[in-house]
């Protein structure tokens, strides 16, 4: 069994068996990355690209060393040194992409439905590696895995989600994730950072982060942005923090064993507490580390094929 | 020259009449409607049979875009209303947001001369309301009217200013001309590309609340009250929108208002599919929405149906979503979309659905078309409401293809249209 599409756009399109097929695959793939030479030829031959139209650390490191991992030829853009700043559209270094014959072309864009248009345009596999506010995929199959690691039934576990709900792909993808595996998720956040209709999405708003976190088994706090408080979403970063950082007084409510989670990067003394962030829960390491086994997982899957067997 | 249209359903709705009739058309202008029966059939160059067709004034569209002048790349007087002929339109009216815009004398006298030489129906420009779409002071508004200007508006933009809009209002009553608003509050709308609801949610783009248009046309509501100006709501969108109307028009104030064919066509449920076409202003709303746009259509607080056809390049729509242009091309489609949302989903008549899109449209707006009287310009358009056809935009007359409705197969073909006397356009096959 694999994917049924060649391309990787968003949690919404995969099915529960493709979930649980690409969290069994990071499994195996986790193990490669404990060993002394962590390279295996599975990717030989193979040509993955990163297009990415934001700045991003973690995750253009993270599907650079899973391709690399894996044998893959890995070649990265930075649209802020490419013919982008010429003004050539998408659809045009899609096109020109395409030329040069890539298996995997991993993007991040600013817009929703940005990998789609490239999808639609190329042969080869798109990973969406973050399009806007709509989705980001391997984020959430990396925290499924990180918590399946912890509570291998995920089934019936509550999460909340505490932070820009409105601004994120995290929250998005993984409120779809985490529904579609028979999880309950809370939302939490200020007014004007839930989006209108959220409890559309088959989530529990919560204005309190105290009601919020209190008996759930995950707590994710997301990274609130520095830019959203001149558009006026709320007033300061002290007043957010005080509202709805996660500290250890805070984090009393809370079940002693919960999980805390965060996509970073992590705003140490806003959205969360350093002892919280550093706190023996805290996941956020596993999170990174976990990354590299799911996106090796979904390089393997949409490129590897057969290779991978010797 | 004399045709002859023969045996047809003749709907005119000007006259309340639907009956099979001949209509004989000389010198460019209605000549006689009489029933078959009785006397012979007077002698014709031409004799088109409409048995089992329904024969009908042309079309009336209060909102095209024909870009003409400054970009002739996406269309132009002549593609736009080629483009209008193969829809069953006869009277388009243009709107002011041209390059130059259309604010001043001598750009009314252009697009007037241009649609004399090359436009295949009569085009009524709009004027704008303020010097260079700019919101800020009137256009030399009695001399845009006195050159042949039929109305008012800024639309592509909204005019945000209410005391501009109050002048507006008050100083339109002079020339007892229509002032034509696209109702959105900047502020509300920002960088929003979609409705604001579940699907918005969902996808994660920015949205439109409802509330962007509705809260434009309550205040202005207000204004066309304080000035008796004729106030009349560009592409309703919204359900309170459609209220606030209905209760203007229960306290007998002059307002007006248009819908357009893919606001009751389709929900923002389309906008799943990141098709750029799917992207216009106002944006396509949800359901809730949608039956109320239609509700106001059967109920007669939205007077007419209106295409808002905007033609834009293929460069200006395939880049990411939030990048793209707002609009979609209207014309050809619009019959179609009316028969098949509106008659077959038992929203109107098919006489109804006729009178919107001819009669209405024109008396609304005081021009002399939309009828089919003895002695009335000889502009007639003949359809086969039930009629299947499939969309095939890349054979569209207009020089642009951004439809969402490709593919679509729909009820209701125009087959032929005839401007002045002179047949514009024929459905070959």
């Amino acid at each position: 069994m694999g994917l049924k599409s060649k391309d990787l756009l968003g949690i919404q399109v995969l099915s529960v068996e493709e979930i649980r097929l690409i969290l069994d695959t990071a499994a195996s793939m986790k193990e490669i990355a404990s060993r002394d030479i962590k390279k295996v030829p599975a990717l030989r031959g193979k040509t993955v690209i990163n297009l990415f139209y934001e700045p991003s650390t973690r995750t253009r490191t993270s599907f650079e060393i899973a391709g690399k991992w894996l044998s893959a030829d890995v070649i990265n853009i930075s649209t802020s040194s490419s013919s982008v700043v010429k003004g050539e559209s998408l659809k045009d270094t899609g096109l020109t992409l395409q030329s040069m014959h890539p298996d995997v072309v991993v993007i991040r864009h600013a817009v929703p439905g940005a990998p789609h248009l490239l999808a639609r345009l190329l042969k080869a596999s798109i990973i969406n590696a973050g399009d806007g506010a709509h989705e980001h995929p391997t984020q959430a199959l990396l925290d499924l895995f990180t918590i399946r690691e912890r509570r291998p039934a995920l089934e019936g576990l509550r999460v909340a989600i505490v932070g820009d709900i409105l601004h994120s792909r995290v929250a998005r993808s993984n409120i779809f994730a985490m529904k579609k595996m028979g999880m309950q998720v809370r939302v939490c956040g200020p007014p004007t950072l839930l989006p209108r209709y959220v409890e559309s999405l088959g989530v529990e708003k919560f204005l309190r982060v105290e009601q919020a976190i209190a008996d759930t088994d995950v707590i994710m706090m997301l990274r609130i942005q520095r830019e959203r408080m001149g558009a006026g979403l709320f007033p300061t970063l002290r007043e957010y923090s005080k509202l709805f950082g996660l500290n250890v007084d805070r984090l009393k409510v809370a079940r002693p064993d919960v999980l805390i989670m965060h996509p970073g990067p992590i705003n140490r003394g806003v959205e969360i507490a350093p002892e919280v962030a550093d706190g023996p829960y805290s996941m956020i390491l596993d999170q990174v580390e976990n990354g590299l086994a799911i996106r090796m997982a979904l390089l393997y899957l949409l490129a590897g094929g057969q290779a991978a067997n010797n | 020259m004399r045709i002859l249209i023969a045996g047809g359903r003749v709907i005119d709705p000007a006259n309340t009449r639907d009956a099979v009739m001949n209509v004989l058309i000389e010198d460019g202008r209605i000549a006689e409607v009489v029933s078959p029966g009785g006397h012979p059939a007077p002698a014709a160059e031409r004799v088109l049979d409409a048995r089992g067709k329904v024969v009908c004034p042309g079309f009336v569209d209060l909102h095209v875009h024909l870009r003409e002048p400054g970009r002739e790349d996406m269309e132009t007087i002549a593609t736009g209303t080629r483009a209008a002929a193969r829809g069953g339109f006869t009277t388009v009216c243009c709107m002011a947001n041209t390059t130059p815009v259309n604010d001043n004398q001598s750009v009314t006298d252009f697009i007037i001369d241009r649609a004399r030489r090359d436009g295949a129906v009569h085009v009524f420009p709009i004027g704008a309301i303020s010097k260079g779409l700019q919101g800020e002071e009137l256009a030399e508004i009695g001399e845009l009217i006195g050159a042949g200007c039929v109305a008012i508006s800024d639309d592509g933009k909204p005019v945000m200013n209410a005391e501009l809009m109050r002048r507006a209002l008050e100083y339109s009553t002079l020339f007892r001309v229509p002032v034509i608003q696209h109702a959105e509050d900047a502020h509300l709308t920002g960088k929003g590309v979609m409705h604001e609801g579940r699907v918005s949610t969902e996808l994660g783009f920015k949205g439109i609340p409802a509330a962007s248009e509705s809260v434009i046309v309550a205040r202005d509501l207000l204004l066309a009250e304080l000035t008796g100006g004729h106030y009349h709501v560009a592409h309703v969108s919204t359900a309170e929108t459609v209220q606030l109307v209905r209760q203007a028009k229960m306290r007998g104030l002059p307002v007006t208002c248009e819908a357009a064919p893919h606001h009751f066509a389709l929900t923002d449920e389309a906008v799943r599919s990141f098709d750029t076409n799917t992207k216009m202003s106002p944006p396509l709303r949800s359901s809730r929405h949608v039956e109320a746009v239609k509700a106001g259509l059967r109920d007669g607080t939205v007077d007419a149906i209106a295409t808002d056809h905007a033609p834009h390049t293929i460069q200006d729509k395939e880049v990411e979503f939030d990048y793209a242009a707002n609009g979609v091309i209207g014309l050809e489609t619009a019959f179609g979309l009316t028969v098949s949302t509106l008659v077959d989903g038992e929203v109107l008549t098919l006489p109804q659905a006729i009178a919107r899109l001819t009669s209405e449209p024109a008396r609304i707006f005081g021009l002399p078309k939309g009828t089919l009287s003895i002695g009335a310009d000889a502009d007639v358009t003949i359809v086969d409401p039930a009629r299947e056809w499939v969309v095939d935009i890349t054979k569209s007359a207009s020089k642009s293809r951004n439809s969402p409705f490709h593919g679509w197969k729909l009820r209701g073909q125009v087959l032929a249209t005839i401007v002045s006397g002179k047949i514009a356009w024929e459905l070959q096959g």
